[in-house]
């Protein structure tokens, strides 16, 4: 038996939070304004009237404090969910992220297990101000201990959510902002592929698009697009940032042999280059081109009115896979 | 402002109607175990700075002149309550029963942490300041968690409150304010312990804050008491009383303990630099194990058979903390990869996997060499 519901993201994430809540005492959601309000994009809507102010819990504006106190509930054998409300006000937090959550784990011999999950808004092209469009995947994925994940669709978004939940590492989940109001079919019964896995969203045989969170519907329809020259582009979609999946990506690199990595976050420093490096050693010698990037440039992300600009597109990714076919063997 | 003080430094004892009753309510045993953990202490503290200067530590951070504040404030609590300490609460680690050895893994650079923190009920030493504030606050707010929903089963509830342990220097940072602002908007059972030493490595505690640092407590809704630190009586009596009403529901507390390293702020500094001899004679004729002892000596409450025990005792634990502290095991590396996550991770197998093979293979030149067989 199966329930599959056609919903939007936000929806989706939301039934996640709701069916987690309902199994486990021990899970608590923590964050600003998450209550009455329902968090500023309405995930949590409606979940604190149902399990109350204690499980559903309106914090102090205080990222830092967010997730300090949320390690320590976790020391103590919950599973807090914190919700920062924006990418940009990550940062506040980071060193609780990364000197305490990421280590707690190792510093203590293993004795101590830190479950909490960061439901972190993220990326561009929503036309806001400052601090509201942000990529900050790469920073997180360098810290040793964290997991960090990405869902692209409502039913990625339910189950990632869940598996954070229930996993006892810490994990980071970039929910793509710019993608909550996408809907699709979540299928509350039967799990999705495991969070920390990719998967190839669709088959292709001249060049392979990976990428993952906003960029994934890009990216599907780059590939469509290059149908009319004639080009079979295959589309992984990464999901996991952390671990990452290289096996799969440079599995569907080898075949199509050409490969484009793209992401909103800037390409310098960012995990396209660890993607890229990954599969060059895997399999270098079945690429016909190098793999290349698309990516953020090196600033601050722009003033909204740019942001078209700044942001990979599908013009850009096919640009790239042009670029690839113009590489040529041996010459 | 005048901290709260029952012992004189000269060693008498002056009434007090709020505090004293504390005292009078101890037996003789437990007077004189008051002394004996600031003793063990005091002697286990020589001993690790001796090491560090073999070069057998990477690090030490003496605790020499702090001991009546940690020692008087644990004994107030209950074993139950969750300490959460900074890196310098050795008398306090050593009267939750951690063993010197457990305590210097950190030092010795073999192990991040040597005990097990729900063993003793004392979280592992935090050295980026402050951050374990908010930790602990969370763990109160487990506890209030506990109470609502009955979800975890635990000893009663009141049973458990939560110690902060600050620096004066550590006051500054924005956590601890954060923390605060989380302990009293939920009316958390915590109890704020700052040991102000009167510097943060080489800075004083008026860059830290102009004014005492225990009137922070009043701009977050709380009560703070300002006590001094080399009394051991009066820390025990202070943090009794507030501990009760932190029990009885009455949200965060906040102890200011005046008191003074009398050490290094480790043995990778040095004091000379920037303080004065007059300072340090200052306070060293406010030293806290020699004020109590000359009470217990005045009061009959410990006599000389008693010290010399205790000496004895402290010799003891020093040789044999000398003993297995340089015995101690350093991690495996291979540990390090395994506790990473708590589940698999791709990445960190991988790297795992290559190191061991990596080193094999030189596992295998060195035979081969020694072999001779090439
Ligand atoms: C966030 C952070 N910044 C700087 C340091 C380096 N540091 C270690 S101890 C210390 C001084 C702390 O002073 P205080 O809080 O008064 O505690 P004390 O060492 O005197 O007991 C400093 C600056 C650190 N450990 N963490």
């Amino acid at each position: 038996m199966s329930a599959i519901k056609e919903m939007p993201m936000a929806k989706a994430i939301t039934a996640a939070l709701r069916d987690e809540l309902a199994a486990d005492q021990r899970t608590l959601l923590i964050g600003e304004d998450i209550g009455a309000l329902g968090g500023v994009f309405r995930v949590t809507d409606g979940l604190q009237a149902e399990f109350g102010t204690h499980r559903v819990i309106d914090s102090p504006l205080a990222e830092s404090g967010i997730i300090g106190t949320s390690i320590g509930m976790a020391m103590r054998g919950y599973r807090p969910v914190a919700e920062i409300q924006f990418d940009g006000f990550v940062f506040p937090a980071f060193n609780q992220i990364t000197s305490q959550l990421a280590k707690m784990h190792s510093r203590t011999d293993g004795k101590v297990k830190v479950p909490v999950t960061i439901r972190l808004p993220y990326g561009g092209h929503v036309g806001s101000v400052e601090h509201h469009s942000e990529s900050p995947e790469a920073l997180f994925a360098h810290t040793a201990g964290l997991r960090v994940v990405a869902p692209s669709s409502p039913q990625d978004a339910y189950w990632m959510t869940r598996q954070a939940i229930v996993s006892d590492d810490p994990v980071i989940i970039l929910e793509p902002k710019r993608r909550y109001w996408l809907k699709g079919k979540v299928d509350t019964e039967n799990p999705a592929p495991d969070a920390f896995r990719a998967q190839v969203l669709r088959e292709g045989t001249d060049a392979t698009i990976a990428t993952y969170g906003p960029l994934v519907p890009v990216a599907l329809a780059a590939a469509e697009a290059a149908r009319a020259d004639q080009r079979s582009i295959e589309v992984v979609d990464i999901r996991s940032i952390s671990p990452l999946d290289d096996e799969t990506i440079a599995r569907s690199a080898a075949k199509t042999q050409r490969l484009v990595v793209a992401h909103e976050a800037p390409t310098f420093g960012g995990m396209g280059g660890e993607i890229a490096a990954r599969v060059a050693e895997r399999a270098h010698h079945r690429l016909l081109a190098p793999v290349l990037r698309v990516g953020g440039f090196h600033m601050p992300y722009p003033p909204a009115s740019q942001e078209h600009r700044y942001l990979p597109d599908i013009d850009r990714m096919l640009e790239a896979v042009d670029r690839s076919f113009s590489y040529q063997r041996g010459v | 402002m005048q901290p709260i003080q029952l012992l004189a430094p000269d060693g008498k004892l002056a009434e007090n109607e709020v505090y004293g009753p504390y005292i009078a309510k101890l037996s003789g045993e437990e007077l004189r175990e008051l002394y004996r953990y600031m003793a063990m202490e005091r002697r286990l503290d020589a001993e690790a700075t001796s090491l560090q200067r073999q070069g057998q530590l990477a690090l030490w951070a003496p605790a020499l002149g702090q001991e009546a504040a940690q020692v008087g404030t644990i004994a107030a609590l209950k074993s139950s309550d969750m300490v959460f300490p900074t890196y310098r609460e050795h008398a306090m680690a050593l009267y939750r029963g951690i063993a010197p050895e457990e305590l210097l893994t950190t030092f010795r650079a073999t192990r991040h942490s040597g005990w097990d923190p729900r063993q003793h009920n004392f979280q592992v030493y935090t050295l980026v300041l402050a951050a374990q504030t908010l930790h602990a606050a969370g763990w109160a707010m487990g506890i209030q968690q506990d109470q609502r929903t009955g979800s975890i089963p635990r000893d009663r509830a009141e049973d458990e409150i939560v110690v902060a342990c600050i620096g004066d220097g550590a006051t500054s940072q924005g956590d601890v304010h954060e923390s605060m602002v989380f302990a009293s908007s939920y009316e958390l059972p915590m109890l704020y312990f700052i040991q102000n030493n009167h510097w943060a490595i080489s800075v004083p505690t008026r860059t830290q804050s102009r004014g005492p640092l225990v009137n922070r407590a009043q701009g977050y809704g709380f009560e703070g008491v300002r006590v001094d630190g080399n009394d051991v009586l009066a820390s025990y009596a202070v943090a009794t009383k507030l501990s009760a009403e932190i029990r009885a529901g009455k949200g965060p507390k906040l102890i200011e303990s005046v008191t003074y390293r009398m050490g290094a702020h480790t043995t990778a500094d040095d004091p000379t630099k920037y303080r004065s001899n007059e300072e340090l004679e200052l306070w060293e004729g406010r030293d806290p194990i020699r004020r109590y002892r000359s009470w217990l000596d005045s009061t009959g409450e410990a006599d000389q058979a008693y010290f010399e025990q205790v000496d004895a005792e402290s010799k003891d634990l020093a040789s044999d903390m000398r003993k297995s502290v340089l015995a101690l095991e350093p991690i495996d590396i291979e540990r390090v990869f395994d506790t990473v996550y708590s589940e698999p991770h791709r990445q960190v197998e991988a790297e795992k996997a290559w190191l061991k093979d990596y080193e094999a293979g030189f596992a295998e030149e060195t035979t081969t060499e020694a072999g001779g067989t090439r």
